[in-house]
């Protein structure tokens, strides 16, 4: 069984065995020989970035687009400290990936050496977990746990610090037992307790007020999760909102669908969880975006919580029937159990809810008032859907953080899990364009859209360079408002509209920068251009900066602000919203 | 796993954390490798959580097993959190509150050096006595006592030796060990 070969050989080889196509990374003197080792395969193609975050952001939007792991390779020190924002967004987000950092020769470590650094000691908090390779005995079992530990339970990074001598030293290469693998101290509890899931249905059979709210963790479970979630809301007849990391598991299309909650979601979502009997959360975690204010949160509702993390159970929000277990599991379980008890949707008792729900989707909460002659970021995003509606490829979307990142989520569609990529848990600015060029490496013939701000596309615009280099046509729809705009909206909330620092002064000239890049730029200012406009860049096949100059003072609304209850959430057509935070409040994230 | 929550019951979280705080034991079984410690400390200050004490050993020398004993302080709810928080570390195997499953033995060692001469000497040893402690080292000015027992005979050990010529201590922290037949 086992075979001679170096480490380096040993990293490349494991990497196939996982079925390992495509590799973002960027070489180093500590690299050079795993470099080496793969200048001699074509197995595994590397897709050479020009920072190491952008390596671990196309990880993330290669893994969340395809549900397998996202591979990252980078030098020891400055490599290895540049990839740490996109591995702590990775953890937050729940999102599979392996980062093979190279580090010094094992002789040269803690003498601070050159290009030194404590890799698993900077990493330790930001990974769900993280090795450091001592000897190449134990490289073979420690590249595929890693593949175990980054792709099952609840996914997240894994980083594998691999010093210089050890990917020269020869040893032999084996392929563990998978199901061995530390199956002492680490195993994931994949199947819900059944005791649970009957008493969660007794729940939902009773509810008079029942939603569904549901989160990222129905998208890791993979595409029949959403399946399943689909036919369990179909069974019941209940209402579904989600997190702005669950979009897309449930069809925005179905009439069960009621926008996104939280923070800036719909109206009719967050009112519905505040007022509600029964909340059925799957696969979210109580994130303060979407509880508001906790001791307010949902007040008269039963809480059942399916999570494959048994501590996000109580973590924040205390719930009466707990389900610990893969979503897509538990979910079959309760379409099971419900189809035991009865064939019949609740339809009748819950026809005053949803007369309720109505009435609050009748307020419109995502309408504003449109121009003739600036282009409202919203309605940006409105000709964009329809644009890409009209296409017969699939279509993917990545954002930036900001404003248009919870405009894209309130007026982008998504009928289908896996199409949306956006930093929901740490909020990275720069996460969007380098998702973009990773979900385009894993679906070539795809539509693939960054919705971006200004500020945001900024901090990782090199990756353009990555973008053309590789022929992939990536669009970037920036919505330039010369402004931070969640920043400014704060301060226009908090602060007293001192708007310290939050212009974006200076902006770079998109279309001349798109071009010296290699790519192509376009530039949009008026309203009744901008289809045409949005055609152009879709019909061009390859990448494309698009400067669509919109509004540059619009608020993102409906939003309830940190401290208030989802009931105190704040309208379109509030008048002054700088007179609706209290000092509490204004101490809050 | 899911036995240990059950339904609480209740629905309405509005109450604030009225909870009192409590002093508990945590017994953490885990494979000793490069870095354990740094993680379950590091999840201890990341989180917030406080630690009153830590020790750490290898335990079962075949398996590289460490058990690692912690004293905590926290409301009953956070405790159930840091015992998830730490079940969820890839090398821990178990997580027991050994103060929440009932009777269990608490044993700490303490090295007290005392310096005196004349009538406090006399005193010392007399102390020493009843609290068997033993005497590691002495000299014509100086004892090194050995003390073991619960932390609180040692906290009292330590205060009658303030004044007789205290002049420092080391404690190895606590170690503990449920009763009865069962092991973890
Ligand atoms: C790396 C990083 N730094 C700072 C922030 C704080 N922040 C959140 S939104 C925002 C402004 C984003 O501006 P832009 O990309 O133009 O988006 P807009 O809100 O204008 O749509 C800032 C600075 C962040 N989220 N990420
Ligand atoms: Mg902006």
């Amino acid at each position: 069984m086992a075979e001679k070969m170096t480490g380096a050989e040993m990293v490349i080889q494991a990497l196939s065995d996982h079925g390992v196509e495509h590799i973002f990374g960027y070489p180093g003197g500590a690299a050079l020989p795993i470099y080496d080792a793969m200048f001699q395969q074509d197995q595994v193609q590397h897709i050479l970035v020009r920072h190491e975050q952008g390596a671990t952001h196309m990880a993330e939007g290669y893994a969340r687009s395809t549900g397998k792991p996202g591979i990252v390779l980078v030098t020891s020190g400055p490599g290895a400290t540049n990839a740490v924002t996109g591995l702590t967004d990775a953890l937050m987000d729940s999102i599979p990936m392996i980062c093979i950092t190279a580090q010094v020769p094992t002789t040269l470590i803690g003498t601070d050496a050159f290009q030194e650094c404590d890799t698993v000691g900077i990493t330790r908090s930001c990974t769900k977990y993280n090795y450091l390779v001592k000897r190449i005995e134990d490289l073979p079992r420690i590249m595929h746990e890693a593949f175990l530990i980054a792709t099952t339970g609840r996914p997240g990074p894994v980083v594998i610090d691999i010093p210089k001598d050890v990917q020269f030293a020869l040893g032999d290469y084996y392929k563990p037992d998978m199901e061995t693998l530390r199956h002492q101290s680490y195993r994931p509890q994949m199947d819900g307790d059944s005791a649970a899931i009957e008493a969660a249905v007794d729940l939902m059979l009773k509810a008079e007020r029942p939603i569904f709210y549901t989160g990222g963790g129905v998208i890791n479970a993979g595409p029949e999760a959403s399946d399943l979630l689909r036919e369990l809301a179909e069974l019941t007849g209940f209402p579904v909102t989600s997190t702005l990391m669950g979009l897309g598991a449930f069809p925005a299309s179905n009439p069960q669908w009621m926008g996104m909650l939280g923070m800036h979601g719909t109206y009719e979502a967050n009112l519905a969880m505040h007022d509600c009997d029964v909340m059925i959360n799957i696969g979210a975690r109580f994130d303060d975006r979407i509880t508001g204010r906790i001791d307010a949160f949902s007040p008269h509702s039963r809480k059942i919580h399916v999570d494959i993390d048994p501590s996000s159970i109580n973590k924040v929000v205390r719930v009466d029937v707990p389900i610990i277990g893969d979503c897509a599991r538990v979910l079959s379980e309760m379409v099971r159990v419900w189809r035991s008890k009865t064939n019949q949707p609740r339809t009748e008792a819950i026809a005053p809810w949803w007369k309720q729900i109505e009435k609050w989707r009748a307020v419109n909460s995502l309408g504003y008032k449109n121009s003739d002659t600036t282009i409202k970021p919203q309605y940006a995003i409105e000709r964009l859907y329809e644009a890409t509606r009209k296409q017969a490829k699939d279509v993917y979307i990545t954002t930036e953080v900001g404003q248009h990142q919870m405009w894209a989520a309130q007026h982008f569609h998504f009928d289908k899990p896996n199409r949306w990529m956006t930093s929901g848990g740490l909020g990275t600015m720069g996460y969007g364009l380098p998702a973009a060029v990773g979900v385009q490496v894993a679906h070539p013939d795809a539509l693939v859209i960054d919705i971006a701000g200004e500020a945001s596309v900024q901090m990782t615009m090199q990756e353009l360079s990555t973008a053309v280099q590789y022929r992939l046509p990536i669009k970037v729809f920036i919505l330039n408002n010369e402004r931070m705009g969640m920043v400014r909206q704060w301060q226009d909330l908090l602060h007293g509209s001192r708007y310290a620092h939050s212009y974006s002064e200076s902006l770079p000239d998109f279309v001349k920068l798109a071009e010296a890049y290699g790519g192509k730029g376009i530039r949009c200012e008026s309203p009744a251009e901008l289809d045409a406009a949005i055609a152009e860049m879709l019909d061009y096949d390859g990448p494309v900066l698009f400067d669509v100059i919109v509004e540059k003072d619009e608020n993102c609304l409906p939003m309830i602000p940190s401290g208030k209850p989802h009931n105190e959430i704040i309208l379109p057509d509030t008048a002054n919203i700088g007179d609706i935070i209290d000092e509490k409040g204004r101490q809050l994230v | 796993m899911n036995a240990h929550l059950q339904p609480t019951g209740s629905a309405y979280f509005l109450t604030k954390e009225t909870q009192e705080i409590e002093r508990h034991t945590l017994s953490v079984l885990v494979d000793n490798e490069p870095g354990i410690l740094a993680r379950v400390v590091g999840l201890f200050s990341a989180r917030g959580y406080n630690i009153e004490s830590l020790t750490v050993s290898e335990t079962e020398h075949g398996r590289r097993l460490s058990r690692i004993t912690v004293v905590v302080i926290a409301t009953p709810r956070v405790l159930v959190q840091i015992k998830l928080q730490l079940e969820r570390l890839v090398p821990v195997h178990k997580v027991h509150d050994l103060t929440a499953e009932g009777a269990s033995l608490e044993r700490e060692l303490a090295l007290i050096k005392v310096a005196g001469s004349g009538d406090h000497r006399a005193e010392t040893l007399r102390l020493a006595d009843a609290f068997r402690a033993q005497i590691v080292d002495a000299s014509v000015e100086s004892f090194v006592f050995e003390v073991t027992g619960k932390p609180a005979k040692i906290d009292s050990f330590i205060a009658l030796m303030q004044p007789l010529g205290l002049v420092e201590v080391v404690r190895t922290g606590l170690a503990a060990i449920s009763r009865g037949p069962q092991g973890m």
